[in-house]
């Protein structure tokens, strides 16, 4: 057909439409802000709930991705997109513009950056760091604090930047929960001696097999699970976090020492894909996320013809569905081109 | 001809309202403690007299401070009061110097020109027919702006305008009568005798060519005498009512009477004296940002005077003094919100009585006072001596970058400090204060005086303004008490502290508490001038803003403070600073929410520019950037 | 027939449709974000009087939903409306007007002094 896609975003929704549209028979144009393709998924050491090799998946994606009809372009990210006739011009922040009959957004979420919670200390204290630190820590192999040894209690703090009003975040992230329990059960792998408390207002373990992980926690691995909000964190003379929180199931507030503090950082809206929001007219909802056109069954459309939306732009979402909601969004171009073409 | 039937309404109204408001001032002066009895007749009989005179000249007349916040405003309420003072008083004279007799009955001023119809032939009748002319014409012009105002508050420069209730309407309907009305009786009476200047003679022969002016006159003379009637017998039941009780509050307030902590007569004076103009509506950011237009001060007032529940409004209030640093009657207006707050729901003292003419003193309800204090659960006080407390104060424990620079500020300047509420401590008791709750209040003021007097510290700092306020003002502690800005300020003078200077832009938002509530704005402006490039901007000093957390207002919900949070920050982040700065735990946080730009304590900027190299404390003041160009 | 079968002892049971609602209800009327708690204790972890003592807002909030007011109408008048939980909870309860509303309506409803 010689259609013409460009997909934004080369994270794992973006690589995932991208060799599936290639596979269709068009040709791509993937484009990537950051030097390599991959997106979160580079940071992170093992998923959820199986705990798998990252890296595998990426291997999967960059073998569907690279394709001799897709034109990765790294270090690219779009300022606009504007719309002429049937097909759209999209502008980079080089001044490049690229021709496409139709666009896939992929622009994902970007982690809630800590800092802004500051009664949490991240950026304050040195052994208060966040989920994305923790898998930095365990692709190194190597846990360890400030002091350079391995801590012997370890806090993790559910709904980081997440339901908070407080940071104008009502919604939940939906993954902090299990990745929590996954991070919980790979510290105790790596330090069998330490001690792991998860502070947690409720556990939503609603995924496939995450209870299941959720219980194995518990049973194999001895995490304890606190149930309160952590109100505050400060620091000793060495080194140490003290937590402040109410274990609302036992009704008495508790105060802890630990050696370090894990936040679960939540999930936002990407600030390219805000950028691109407000450059080229495409609804956003009250989450700031984009907003698809029908909740269940145009969630990869957008108010734009021809522009579809592709994993986490659009709402928080673990790998498994972001590779569906890639497809899906594939079959809308498809079918927007048959449309078009008779 | 020495009487006429139509001055009766006239002469009701006017006696009624001079006996009225004297004997309402002999009530109020029978309610005053015997102290302010004493001030008030010192006040009166001594050189305070003179002052009040002065400023009854300058602000009941010329509404000097309205007219210097709003031209267009102040032109209308001077032309109304001013003109009006000067009609009464030229007609009196005229009424002397041309009439048969001296010393004449009131009536006979004010319907000169129906009595002296022929008036007006010489030479010099003529000129001073000219300068009556002129008054008038001057108040009609206010006259006209009030009215267009009624209509679109925009005429004079207000984004809004007072609401009425039924007897002000029926008021202002009269008020609004006088003037034309007199200026129609005066027109057609000149007309008929060919007298009157430019405005009335003018007026009045063209209208005598088409118009049977005789009979016409007369009618106008009625409505003139009953507009004037109608409006002193109402007098007292609306706004209006400050014209007179105005003078009463200048006096008082120039014998050094202060508005205290209970209702009284200076209270109630005061909420008699508002003129309802408006400009407290414009100052407050509850009315600008969050769109709440039924709290602010001159409706408080109003519904004081109604003997409304005023309970609510009371307490929806951000307590942050825009309006009680702008009202041009000069009303203490936070003392009195704090009243109506700590007399609880529907506990008002004061009883409207005789349909609204007077008020009485209610028996106090009676308050059982709990047998236990409600803070008995605190622990055994514990001690530490140092010469420097440092008290974080609760909101600064959820801002720890705040806590840490000021450990970092007072280990650096090498001070003898004790970190008093490390672990948490004990609330100041301003936040109860504010609520009303001052026997609550007054229980944790005692507990935390007894640890900080027992120290033997010769200081105690505070990060956070709201501590600051009650320490300085309700403590007696015998510690000299500094807000950190403060603080820091003398470390830099004498050399305790050696900064770096960082090329960063600054803006500074000056917390409500600290600005207007305790007059401190020029150290925190000199630190930061010392340490980063300080840009101005016209919210520095007591123009500041409040962020909208403030803990004085216990009703707004979050959407309201996140309204005023965000145009707080947008006004201040207009001009692309690095940092937006404050001196304020609370403000920080929510400041902070509403913005990209960082925001930061004055301490953390400070901390961040401490130089690593400490020389020895050297007794030569450091003389900071503004007092160099200062001296220069 | 009393002997026989299982009863549960009044003092343990919430009963729900006995209990007075009026305090929960004179609250919510008035601020309606009380009805966003969802009991994660953020607000009593940090508070100031529970610090020292046993005060809960989390567990006052709760019992007052519930009707249970006995603890509340004794227990109110420890908190010292610092404001450290109004800018912690994440559902944006206004928390401090809630204790303030509470004291009113115990003092309305069931004349209790404080
Ligand atoms: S998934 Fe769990 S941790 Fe994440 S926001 Fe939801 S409830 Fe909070
Ligand atoms: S309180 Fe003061 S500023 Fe407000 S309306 Fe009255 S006189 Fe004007
Ligand atoms: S103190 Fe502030 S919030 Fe309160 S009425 Fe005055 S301007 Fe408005
Ligand atoms: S912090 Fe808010 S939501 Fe959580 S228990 Fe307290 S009031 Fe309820
Ligand atoms: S306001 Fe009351 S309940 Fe809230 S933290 Fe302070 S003392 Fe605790």
């Amino acid at each position: 057909m010689g259609k013409h896609v460009v997909v934004i975003g080369a994270g794992v929704a973006g690589m995932e439409a991208a060799g599936r549209l290639s596979r269709n028979g068009l040709e791509v144009t993937l484009l990537e802000k950051e030097s390599v393709a991959g997106g979160h998924i580079n940071d992170w050491f093992r998923l959820f709930p199986d705990r798998r090799d990252s890296n595998e998946v990426r291997e999967y994606l960059i073998n569907l991705s690279s394709d001799p009809k897709i034109q990765l372009k790294t270090g690219a990210s779009v300022d606009k997109l504007t719309r002429h006739g049937s097909s759209y011009l999209l502008t980079t922040d080089a001044g490049e513009n690229i021709n496409a009959d139709a666009v896939v957004v992929a622009t994902g979420f970007s982690l809630f950056r800590s800092s802004r919670k500051e009664e949490y200390g991240y950026g304050i204290y040195e052994n208060v760091i966040s989920s994305a630190d923790l898998e930095k820590l365990f692709i190194s192999g190597e846990i360890v604090i400030s002091s350079g040894k391995a801590p012997q209690r370890i806090g993790i703090v559910h709904c980081v930047g997440s339901r908070d009003e407080k940071v104008g975040n009502l919604y939940c992230s939906k993954l902090c929960c299990v990745t929590a329990v996954k991070q919980a059960i790979e510290i105790k792998e790596h330090l069998p001696d330490s001690e792991v408390f998860c502070f947690y207002m409720d556990m939503r373990m609603g995924g496939a097999l995450y209870e299941e992980l959720y219980r194995e926690a518990q049973e194999k691995w001895g995490v304890n699970f606190i149930r309160g909000k952590v109100s505050e964190a400060s620091e000793t003379i060495d080194g140490k976090i003290v937590v402040k929180v109410e274990d609302t199931l036992a009704g008495r507030p508790l105060k802890m020492d630990i050696d370090m503090l894990v936040l679960m950082a939540g999930m936002e809206m990407s600030e390219g894909g805000s950028k691109l929001a407000a450059t080229s007219g495409l609804k956003t909802g009250e989450n700031r996320f984009f907003a698809s056109a029908d909740h269940h069954f145009g969630s990869n459309i957008s108010n734009l013809e021809g522009v579809f939306f592709a994993g986490t732009c659009i709402a928080p979402m673990n790998v498994t569905e972001t590779i569906s909601h890639a497809r899906a969004a594939v079959t809308e171009v498809m079918e927007y081109f048959s449309n078009n073409n008779r | 001809m020495h009487f006429d039937p139509f001055v009766i309404p006239f002469n009701i109204g006017l006696y009624f309202i001079l006996i009225y408001t004297v004997v309402r001032c002999i009530t109020w002066f029978r309610d005053l403690s015997r102290p302010d009895k004493l001030r008030l007749q010192r006040g009166f009989f001594g050189r305070a007299f003179g002052q009040s005179l002065k400023e009854i000249f300058m602000e009941s007349l010329l509404h000097r401070r309205i007219l210097k916040t709003n031209l267009r405003l102040g032109y209308m309420h001077m032309s109304l009061a001013f003109g009006w003072f000067l009609l009464i008083l030229f007609g009196t004279i005229e009424a002397d110097i041309f009439s048969q007799s001296h010393l004449n009955a009131p009536y006979k001023a004010i319907f000169f020109k129906f009595f002296n119809p022929t008036h007006g032939q010489t030479e010099f009748e003529r000129a001073y027919s000219f300068m009556m002319d002129f008054i008038l014409a001057f108040i009609l012009s206010g006259l006209l702006l009030a009215v267009l105002k009624r209509f679109s508050s925009r005429v004079v420069g207000m984004k809004k305008t007072t609401r009425l209730k039924l007897t002000d309407k029926i008021a202002l309907t009269s008020l609004w009568m006088i003037f034309p009305s007199r200026l129609l009786a005066e027109s057609f009476t000149s007309g008929v005798y060919g007298t009157g200047s430019f405005l009335t003679g003018t007026l009045g022969s063209w209208l005598n060519t088409f118009l049977p002016s005789d009979h016409l006159a007369y009618v106008f003379w009625w409505l003139y005498s009953i507009s004037l009637g109608t409006f002193f017998i109402l007098l007292p039941l609306t706004r209006y009512m400050h014209i007179p009780i105005e003078l009463f509050l200048i006096f008082m307030r120039n014998s050094g009477i202060k508005t205290g902590d209970k209702t009284g007569t200076f209270s109630e004076v005061q909420t008699y004296s508002c003129s309802s103009c408006g400009i407290c509506i414009d100052k407050c950011q509850l009315s600008s940002s969050a769109g709440i237009n039924s709290v602010q001060s001159s409706y408080l007032m109003k519904a004081i005077r109604n003997d409304d529940d005023v309970f609510n409004i009371a307490h929806n209030c951000l307590m942050c003094g825009r309006c009680d640093q702008s009202c041009p009657v000069g009303i203490e207006l936070m003392p009195i919100r704090m009243i109506q707050r700590r007399e609880g729901e529907g506990n008002g003292d004061m009883r409207t009585i005789w349909r609204g003419y007077f008020r009485e003193r209610q028996n106090p309800a009676l308050v059982r006072v709990p047998e236990e204090p409600s803070f008995g659960y605190l622990p055994e006080k514990k001690f530490r001596q140092a010469d420097v407390l440092y008290f974080a104060g609760c909101m600064t424990h959820l801002t720890p970058l705040i806590k840490n620079a000021m450990v970092k500020i007072f280990t650096a300047a090498k001070e003898n400090f004790y970190f008093v509420d490390e672990d948490g401590g004990v609330c100041c008791g301003r936040p109860l204060m504010l609520a009303g709750q001052d026997r609550e209040a007054r229980e944790l003021i005692n507990y935390n005086s007894e640890i900080i007097w027992k120290s033997g510290a010769h200081t105690l700092v505070t990060s956070c303004p709201i501590c600051y306020k009650i320490f300085k003002e309700s403590y007696h502690i015998g510690a000299e008490v500094l807000h950190h800005t403060q603080y820091i300020k003398r470390l830099i003078d004498d050399g305790s502290l050696r900064l770096n200077y960082s090329h960063r832009k600054v803006v500074y938002h000056n917390p409500c508490e600290l600005g207007r509530g305790s007059g401190v704005y020029n150290e925190p402006l000199d630190v930061l001038s010392f340490v980063a490039e300080l840009q101005n901007t016209q919210f520095d000093g007591p123009n500041s803003l409040c962020c909208g957390g403030s803990l004085g207002n216990i009703k707004i919900d979050t959407v309201s403070r996140n309204k005023i949070a965000a145009d707080v920050t947008a006004e201040l982040t207009a001009c692309n600073p690095d940092v937006l700065a404050t001196a304020c735990p609370l403000c920080k946080r929510t400041l902070a929410n509403a913005t990209d730009c960082q925001v930061a304590d004055i301490a953390e900027i400070v901390a961040g520019e401490i130089s690593l190299i400490q020389r020895k404390k050297s007794r030569i003041s450091v003389l900071n950037i503004r007092e160099l160009a200062e001296i220069s | 027939m009393d002997k026989f079968g299982f009863t549960i002892s009044k003092g343990r049971q919430i009963n729900y449709d006995q209990n007075d609602r009026r305090i929960y209800n004179y609250i919510i009327e008035n601020e309606p974000s009380f009805r966003n708690c969802i009991a994660c204790g953020g607000c009593s972890g940090s508070c100031s009087a529970g610090n020292f003592t046993r005060f809960s807002l989390r567990e006052l909030n709760i019992l007052i939903n519930r009707g249970e007011n006995d603890l509340p109408r004794t227990n109110l008048k420890k908190c010292m409306l610092c404001g450290k939980c109004t800018l912690i909870c994440p559902r944006g309860v206004n928390t401090r007007n809630v204790v303030f509303l509470a004291k009113q309506a115990f003092k309305r409803f069931d004349s209790y002094a404080f």
